[in-house]
């Protein structure tokens, strides 16, 4: 055990650290991402807040106070930061025990083109493809979602093919509905909520990404995967909120 | 119990100690922006320290009490009146049935909180009251105060009652606690910060004139963050980051060059480089600063922020013991 290589932490102020966990974008590296966060809200130290899973990095927020009256003040050598990074050194020996989890694989409908996907034949023509070539693209991979953020519920999805990544717009729309669907460069995901934006939008799912009442409020969490499929117009209007893709 | 908007101001939210525990599906922290403004006025009414306040920014919020109500107005000095007459920060008072509270210009400080004895009764979101503007829900209505809304309060605990039956009994207390040891209201003002994730990656220009020249406050901060005017920074070579976690006082610098501060409503996550973090204790401070104040900052070692970060929280037991001891609750 002694010979365990310690991991890479970054202190982020006097009240957080973001340990890495690898560099660039892979589903290994996330796949430690996860068990840290796992194994840290099953075990958390005395004063943890909570963590956030970004691509190849884990957000540890804490309450240094917590920690150091956990200490019993000063009087057990050390400071809060260094009673943390030791804990979460020893938690992670057991990173690599853990098997290897798939995560769900969260069906997501979409009405593609028309109204609801102006950019579609943007995409289609930008690659000398027809629409219905981008839409079979778009649906064929489950996409891995390796962090929420930038809006509640807002996924930051790997796998999208490179046949139909397409650079933003040049002007970015004041106001994209909720729901709708969008590539960006090589990045595709979903806005939850209504808000300004640049990406390509080729579609529309009428199922709720974010649901503040609901526990948790996002439909996706880090690790999730999601697989995207078509629909029609009746189906759409019909299944507003339902996440199946029958 | 409750309060009419008579005038809503420029920005008056509810707001607690933050939402978290859901940054992970990538919902803002918020909450008040100055806590320790925020934690002394709840505990000035009897309140628990995190209940829901009102932060009033910059100036304008009036108000009409329904009921005989107990305060307590903390932060910055925003020429507080009751029916015209002055009021006092930072001490416990009753307002009468009827009686209006008005909010004026900031001459110190950027943010007035106020605490009302019983709380703010908004529904809990996430475990929060918390204004989350973006996404419309917390606080009243997921929005900042309007004209003509109706907030109501919480029923008045044991030690509400308490200190509203002292206050009752033998007015507003002729002692304030001491602000200073807390927050600095000055309007230049000098920020500790730590050594940011990415610091080594900019170049001794930039690490000099960091700590060497004044940096002004633009109009264009809010509550998601404090944008900043002065010499640009840059790094030795362009970094490509792939976004993760950033905090309250990350202070991330765009292409521009132009420091940004990370506050209460920043997003969960970030790509730009981090020079530096401002430490929790001074975090307060930084929340009183009005647009155009001069900033300096002043590198300080981890450890050091640790320290001063436990000596405030100890310094906020201390005052709690002290208030609880003189209202007897």
């Amino acid at each position: 055990m002694s010979d365990q290589k310690s991991l890479d932490i970054k202190v982020l102020g006097d009240s957080a650290i973001i340990i890495k966990l690898g560099e660039g974008i892979h589903p290994s590296i996330h796949q430690q991402v996860k068990n840290l966060s796992y194994l840290l809200d099953e075990y958390p130290f005395d004063g943890f807040i909570e963590s956030v899973p970004a691509y190849n990095s884990l957000a540890v927020y804490y309450s240094p106070y917590l920690v150091y009256q956990s200490m019993n003040g000063f009087q057990i050598d050390g400071t809060p930061i260094e009673k943390v990074t030791d804990y979460i050194n020893q938690l992670a020996i057991q990173i690599s025990d853990l098997p290897v989890t798939e995560g769900r694989v969260v069906e997501i409908p979409v009405l593609y083109g028309g109204e609801f996907g102006p950019d579609l034949e943007i995409v289609a023509e930008t690659h000398g493809m027809s629409v219905e070539e981008v839409i079979t693209i778009h649906t064929t991979p489950e996409y891995l979602v390796y962090m929420i953020g930038f809006a509640p519920g807002f996924p930051f999805l790997g796998g999208l093919d490179e046949r139909i990544a397409t650079p933003r717009k040049l002007t970015p729309r004041t106001s994209i509905p909720p729901g709708s669907v969008g590539i960006a460069g090589k990045q595709t995901g979903v806005y939850p909520l209504e808000t300004p934006g640049g990406w390509q939008i080729i579609g529309r799912t009428p199922t709720d990404l974010f649901v503040p009442d609901m526990s948790p409020p996002s439909l996706l969490q880090s690790g999730d995967k999601i697989k995207f499929c078509p629909m029609t117009q009746e189906e759409y209007d019909e299944q507003k909120k339902v996440m199946t893709c029958q | 119990m409750s309060v009419n908007v008579l005038n809503a101001g420029l920005l008056t939210t509810v707001q607690d100690i933050g939402r978290t525990g859901s940054q992970k599906f990538g919902v803002l922290v918020s909450g008040a922006m100055d806590s320790y403004s925020m934690r002394i006025a709840n505990l000035l009414v009897g309140n628990d320290e995190r209940e829901g306040i009102l932060e009033i920014t910059l100036f304008g919020t009036t108000l009409q009490f329904e009921e005989d109500t107990l305060i307590a107005i903390t932060g910055g000095d925003l020429q507080t009146t009751v029916d015209g007459i002055p009021v006092a920060n930072w001490r416990p008072l009753i307002v009468k049935k009827g009686s209006i509270l008005k909010f004026g210009f900031a001459i110190e400080g950027c943010r007035a909180y106020l605490a009302i004895a019983g709380g703010i009764d908004v529904s809990v979101v996430m475990d929060s009251k918390s204004t989350y503007m973006v996404a419309g829900i917390g606080g009243f209505n997921g929005r900042a105060l309007q004209q003509n809304d109706q907030l109501s309060f919480g029923p008045l605990t044991e030690s509400n009652a308490k200190v509203f039956a002292l206050i009752e009994r033998e007015g507003t207390p002729d002692w304030a606690v001491p602000h200073h040891p807390l927050i600095s209201l000055a309007s230049t003002q000098t920020i500790r910060m730590i050594e940011g994730t990415e610091y080594q990656h900019f170049d001794e220009a930039s690490k000099q004139r960091l700590v060497s020249e004044p940096y002004v406050v633009t109009p264009q901060s809010n509550r998601m963050g404090l944008r900043l005017e002065g010499q640009a920074l840059s790094l030795t070579e362009k970094l490509e980051l792939l976004s993760e976690g950033v905090t309250f006082g990350t202070v991330q610098i765009p292409p521009n060059g132009k420091p940004i501060i990370l506050m209460a409503d920043r997003q969960t996550a970030g790509g730009y480089p981090k020079i530096g973090q401002v430490i929790t204790a001074d975090l307060g401070s930084l929340s009183q600063v009005k647009p155009n104040a001069k900033l300096y900052f002043q590198l300080i070692t981890h450890a050091q922020a640790e320290r001063e970060l436990i000596a405030k929280e100890e310094l906020i037991k201390q005052i709690k013991i002290g208030i609880q001891h003189k209202l007897h609750y």
